[in-house]
């Protein structure tokens, strides 16, 4: 893609065009080192025009690594810890949901058993298993799937302190609504402040959320004797189920805003979570 | 951390990238549909030895006062073809085999000779259902050394009047709250919840509570394809809670 670099200075101007007033271009000895590249990358644009006249101080160094056109940007996002178990996992919920759903299916209900209120019939087709003994040895062979890459993503990204670019904090809860409003009300879309924008950190650290919910409650309707004391926390056993359910359903909320933003972002963000290595990454550090 | 590279160095670095994700579609093979079933029975399985392994033979499941028990009529029949197959309660025995130094048989009274516990516990249903009853019996450890069963044996086999089958793990039978139930709600078991005698162990789902109990083994070995009515169609075994 011949065109890489003019795109990517492209949009350059353009976050800088929504972030901060445009300082005048011309680079000046006061100015930080990544200013100083981002105008000298324009100069070099610019240069495409033939400008004998004026060859300013910038244009005669020689071209480095950074500024070399012929190079591609990328970043290394995803290490294979990380990409294995985000797939383990990916495919692991699918099963999850589809098996537990069926096994719901055998009693659609968080009422007595006498007498038995259905809530809501789910159809046969989005269930795996057949019948609730086959979704229930689905659902037990894949729930340590489920857990292990869960518990190994967290602790990769503890280890490597990459959580911190992704964890939803306090300071991010004002730049949820402006992504919001970029995202499904065609809103200016916010300066990119790091790999991952606020939205996205609300929606990674619910998913983790949702995970340990489904985990614990998962072990109390397991083992509600065994784990008789985090069933207590959960409010007893008949309202774990209902918990149980309800990390299903932020499953449920979560995977398809997910899978849409996959889709709008395009094939070298979809195939930086296979590969590791992304194209023309649209933040600068 | 953003590098710069040749084009082709990029492609390079993801694909072999890429290729390092391989392992990953070894789970390509629960879509095998002749490997399928076998992988998800290995899973159960594996399940039910996590379970064994983890069980707690003296923590004691919950148990609830009289007024959280709910009404009689409003504990569910659950039988998986007759609800009431007819038993000869006068002429009733219990049948004691196996592993056992005195096999035979047991009437009713022998049984409730024994010292007779009452609890209200919980029955949860492998369907997701849930009750919290009262149920009175004698423990089957108890009944156990009574019989003068060898309790280093693995499990305990049970036949049913209505040709229902059980086995279940020698800790969970010995557990002090794992009842031989004779009597519900403070009266005799009536026919349709496995009168004259069944099973109640609140460390096990519904399933397991075999009812008009008939036969009683004490075995080191379960037959495959013959561990119990529901399992043998791809229930977990262990059933444990």
């Amino acid at each position: 893609m011949p065109n890489d670099e003019n795109g990517n200075n492209n949009n350059n101007n353009e976050a800088k065009k929504d972030s901060v007033p445009q300082p005048d271009p011309v680079p000046t000895a006061e100015a930080g080192p990544v200013e100083a590249t981002v105008a000298r990358m324009e100069m070099v644009a610019d240069q495409t025009a033939p400008q004998e006249s004026a060859p300013s101080a910038p244009v005669a160094i020689e071209l480095t690594a950074e500024e070399d056109p012929s190079l591609v940007r990328a970043a290394y996002e995803h290490p294979l810890p990380i990409r294995i178990t985000h797939w383990v996992n990916a495919i692991s919920l699918f099963v999850m949901v589809t098996s537990g759903l069926r096994i719901f299916r055998a009693f659609p209900s968080f009422g007595p058993k006498i007498p038995e209120q259905v809530l809501l019939t789910i159809p046969r087709y989005v269930t795996l298993g057949g019948w609730l003994g086959g979704a229930l040895q689905w659902h037990f062979t894949f729930m340590w799937f489920f857990v292990a890459s869960g518990v190994l993503y967290v602790a990769y990204q503890v280890f490597r302190g990459h959580y911190r670019t992704m964890l939803f904090l306090p300071r991010d809860v004002a730049g949820v609504w402006p992504m919001a409003r970029h995202y499904f009300f065609f809103g200016p879309k916010p300066a990119a402040a790091g790999q991952y924008n606020p939205l996205q950190k609300l929606a990674y650290t619910s998913t983790i959320g949702f995970g340990v919910l489904s985990l614990l409650t998962g072990l109390v309707l397991f083992k509600p004797a065994q784990f008789s004391g985090l069933a207590f926390l959960f409010g007893g056993f008949h309202l774990t189920r209902i918990w149980h359910f309800a990390a299903m359903c932020g499953f449920l909320a979560f995977i398809p805003g997910h899978l849409i933003m996959v889709l709008l972002h395009g094939w070298s963000n979809f195939y930086s979570m296979l590969s590791g290595w992304k194209r023309e990454p649209e933040y600068q550090e | 951390m953003i590098t710069r590279l040749d084009d082709q160095e990029l492609k390079r670095k993801s694909r072999r990238q890429l290729l390092k994700l391989a392992p990953i579609a070894v789970l390509g093979a629960f879509a095998i549909p002749k490997l399928r079933d076998r992988l998800v029975e290995e899973g159960v399985r594996f399940s039910d030895w996590a379970s064994g392994a983890t069980f707690r033979s003296q923590h004691l499941a919950q148990t609830f006062s009289n007024s959280e028990v709910v009404p009689f009529e409003k504990f569910p029949y659950n039988g998986y073809d007759v609800l009431d197959p007819e038993v000869d309660l006068e002429k009733w025995t219990l049948t004691v085999e196996g592993d056992v130094q005195h096999p035979g048989e047991y009437t009713l009274a022998q049984i409730q000779a024994l010292p007779k516990l009452s609890q209200n516990t919980r029955h949860i249903c492998v369907e997701g259902w849930d009750v919290v009853g009262s149920f009175g019996g004698t423990r089957i450890s108890d009944f156990l050394k009574l019989v003068g069963a060898n309790t280093g044996a693995n499990f305990l086999e049970v036949e049913c009047a209505d040709d229902y089958y059980e086995s279940i793990d020698m800790a969970s039978a010995l557990h002090p709250q794992s009842l031989m139930c004779y009597e519900m709600y403070g009266q005799p078991l009536d026919r349709k919840h496995g009168a004259p005698l069944r099973l109640q162990m609140p460390t096990k789902l519904g399933y397991k509570q075999a009812k008009y109990l008939d036969t009683v083994r004490v075995t080191n070995i379960l037959k495959p394809g013959k561990t119990g009515y529901w399992e043998d169609q791809g229930y977990s075994w262990y059933g444990g809670l």
